[in-house]
């Protein structure tokens, strides 16, 4: 099956007196990576599961290639979806649970009964399953746990049974919904690696939901920000970390979180920082209250910088975490990153300046959207 | 002080065993025991004078034994297998679909729990009657067939059955039927075994309702057999009436053996005690 794209149109959903989704439009390419990523209760879960139609929308279509799929059951769409719990059978074996998807699709009712089906199926198709279950066991390297039962297997192999279950059937496009979220932090890296190697090699679509960032930002081709019923942005990983649309994607994207600064935007639309003009002047925002986003790296020891206190270090192999607590409002606190190893500006008592360059910030005005920034050519007083 | 408090439960469990059991055991005693020392209090296992193939003989050549115990046979997995039937699909709508009404009728089940049999006999009874249906394998089962305990039971158990799997299943193709019976019904095998001992039991060993309906002694259940062998006899031969009583609960407590683990498992998982 060729990888086919997938198309969202005006999906809504209500639970209640809530919207859940409130219009979602996506344009899904055919073999790309999508990641639907936000905090839990964004919708990305309801919009995933709305595509694979075990959820009905309240309006909106979807469509898979050309034909629209809104009416259509799941087993109809032809999908294939991996879940969170991974969802195996409990009952049958490893090559049962790989088998199912084809069983179902390509036997008759009679010859899918336990007993009887083994007399009914035509042979020349349980060998073809047989065979199609074999190659994809073979992929994801679990041949040789075919004959056992989903209970004795550790949880990378139960994920790895759920990809050979998802990709037997040759689907149009593959959903996963957090599917990395139960395993151990080393395992979830190793994954990581895998998903995306298969990615490459099947070529297909895959709709990938996650709430971790840095699971969305290693693997996609684009990621589509949701906050509550809406996609804030959609983008690569790196439109999304080097211009954030809103200020909800530039504290979700990124590790460190990207430190934040109250600043003002003046009649002339110069922005000021702890009542400084900076330089630099605000496009297309009118006056008042706005936030200046600077991430970790863009932060650096500077002589004539902002005073801060040192809260702690914090080693991470190469890169070296900061955490200083500004001594003008001490409710503020910035990160910064820098190489291990390196001998900071500290002094004896424990207070740096802090400088930034002024072409790395992210302006974000009172209704939390992005603001282009634009630098003075003389400097202000 | 330690060894009492570790054996302490054992003796206080164990004298529970023994008054249970208690008159299993005068039945077997007394069905193998001679008609002069019946209502001797020794509960020495071994009789003076063994009377065991004298009783059971006459137990089972006396009466047709075996044709109640085949009434018993038909009428309990008669009633089993619609019980199981009906109450499979209705229990796992219950537990898994989402519908209007779903919370209205489950606290009707829950409702009709509360309803004991004898409430309903007259008006069932005057419904056979008038139907014609007295004196039938089916009159005998009617009242039966569907079990709101099964039904609570079931959905109960299946309420845990994880929701992803079934979702898992809407996507390979499965239908809803297939669903239930192949997926959801055999994650629950303990609550099938739990379920059928109880029915199973219940009704091989009831009398009141086939007392009602029957008065053929071709379509008698063992119990109500039993009824009529003691009236045959005129209660005097305890030996024998023991004898009869001792073969028609064979069954049973095979039947629950085979099943403990099941059972066992089946009412801890489920909360029915």
């Amino acid at each position: 099956m060729q990888p086919q794209s997938v198309n969202i149109s005006g999906i809504g959903k209500g639970f209640g007196a809530d919207d859940v989704l409130k219009g979602i439009d996506l344009s899904i390419r055919p073999g790309e990576f999508l990641s639907l990523v936000g905090m839990s209760g964004c919708g990305k879960s309801t919009l995933l599961r709305i595509i694979a139609g075990l959820e009905t929308a309240d309006r909106g279509t979807i469509s898979i290639g050309n034909r629209d799929v809104t009416e259509i059951d799941p087993a109809d769409r032809n999908l294939a979806m991996v879940f969170q719990s991974y969802a195996l059978y409990p009952h049958m074996t490893v090559r049962d649970n790989i088998a199912t998807p084809l069983r179902m699709r390509r036997l008759p009712f009679f010859a899918r009964l336990p007993l009887l089906g083994r007399v009914v199926a035509k042979a020349e198709t349980l060998r073809e399953i047989d065979a199609s279950v074999r190659q994809a066991a073979d992929v994801l390297q679990i041949s040789h746990l075919l004959d056992r039962k989903p209970a004795q297997l550790s949880g990378g192999q139960r994920q790895r049974v759920a990809l050979a279950r998802a990709l037997v059937r040759s689907p149009a496009a593959f959903l996963m919904d957090e599917p990395l979220s139960n395993l151990d932090a080393k395992l979830r890296a190793h994954m990581r690696g895998e998903l995306s190697n298969l990615h490459d090699r099947l070529g297909a679509t895959f709709i990938y939901v996650t709430h971790d960032q840095i699971e969305a930002m290693t693997m996609s081709d684009r990621i589509a920000l949701m906050s509550e019923g809406r996609i804030e942005q959609l983008g690569t990983p790196d439109e999304l970390y080097q211009a954030p649309a809103t200020l909800t994607v530039a504290r979700f994207i990124g590790t460190p979180s990207i430190n934040l600064l109250p600043a003002e935007i003046d009649a002339s639309s110069n922005i000021v920082l702890f009542s400084r003009k900076l330089g630099l002047q605000a496009d297309g925002t009118s006056r008042g209250p706005a936030t200046i986003g600077i991430r970790a790296e863009d932060i650096f020891p500077a002589t004539d910088g902002i005073p801060a206190r040192v809260l702690r270090t914090e080693t991470q192999g190469a890169d070296r975490f900061v955490t200083c607590q500004l001594v003008d409002d001490t409710s503020i606190c910035l990160v910064m990153r820098e190489k291990a190893g390196t001998t900071t500006g500290v002094d004896s008592e424990g207070l740096i300046r802090l400088g930034f360059s002024k072409t790395q910030i992210h302006l974000f005005g009172s209704d939390e959207k992005r603001c282009i920034v634009r630098q003075l050519e003389q400097v202000m007083a | 002080m330690l060894a009492l408090r570790k054996y302490m439960p054992h003796a206080v469990l164990g004298l529970g065993a023994f008054v249970m059991l208690l008159p299993f055991y005068w039945m077997f005693l007394t069905s193998i025991r001679s008609p002069a020392e019946i209502f001797s209090v020794s509960l020495w296992p071994i009789p003076q004078k063994f009377a065991a193939v004298d009783n059971y003989s006459r137990a089972a050549g006396q009466v047709p034994m075996l044709k109640f115990m085949a009434n018993g046979v038909i009428v309990c997995f008669g009633i089993l297998i619609v019980q199981i039937l009906t109450a499979v699909p209705a229990a796992y709508a219950l537990a898994k679909l989402r519908f209007p009404g779903r919370k209205l009728l489950l606290t009707l089940i829950i409702a009709a729990l509360t309803v004991p049999i004898q409430a309903l006999a007259l008006p069932l009874f005057v419904g056979l009657a008038k139907a014609q249906m007295l004196n039938t394998y089916f009159a005998m089962m009617m009242p039966f067939l569907l079990s709101v305990f099964a039904i609570f039971l079931f959905n109960q158990s299946f309420r845990s059955y994880p929701d992803e799997i079934i979702e898992a299943a809407r996507m390979d193709g499965f239908s809803e039927l297939e669903i239930c019976w192949r997926l959801v019904l055999r994650g629950s095998l303990p609550s099938l075994a739990a379920f059928s001992v109880f029915s199973l039991v219940a009704h091989w060993n009831d009398l009141y309702w086939p007392m009602i309906v029957v008065t053929d002694t071709n379509l008698a259940p063992p119990p109500l057999g039993m009824l009529f062998f003691a009236d045959v006899e005129s209660g005097a031969n305890y030996g024998a009436l023991m004898a009869g009583a001792t073969i028609i609960t064979a069954p049973m407590v095979v039947c629950f053996l085979l099943a403990r683990k099941h059972f066992i498992a089946g009412i801890t998982m489920t909360g029915v005690k």
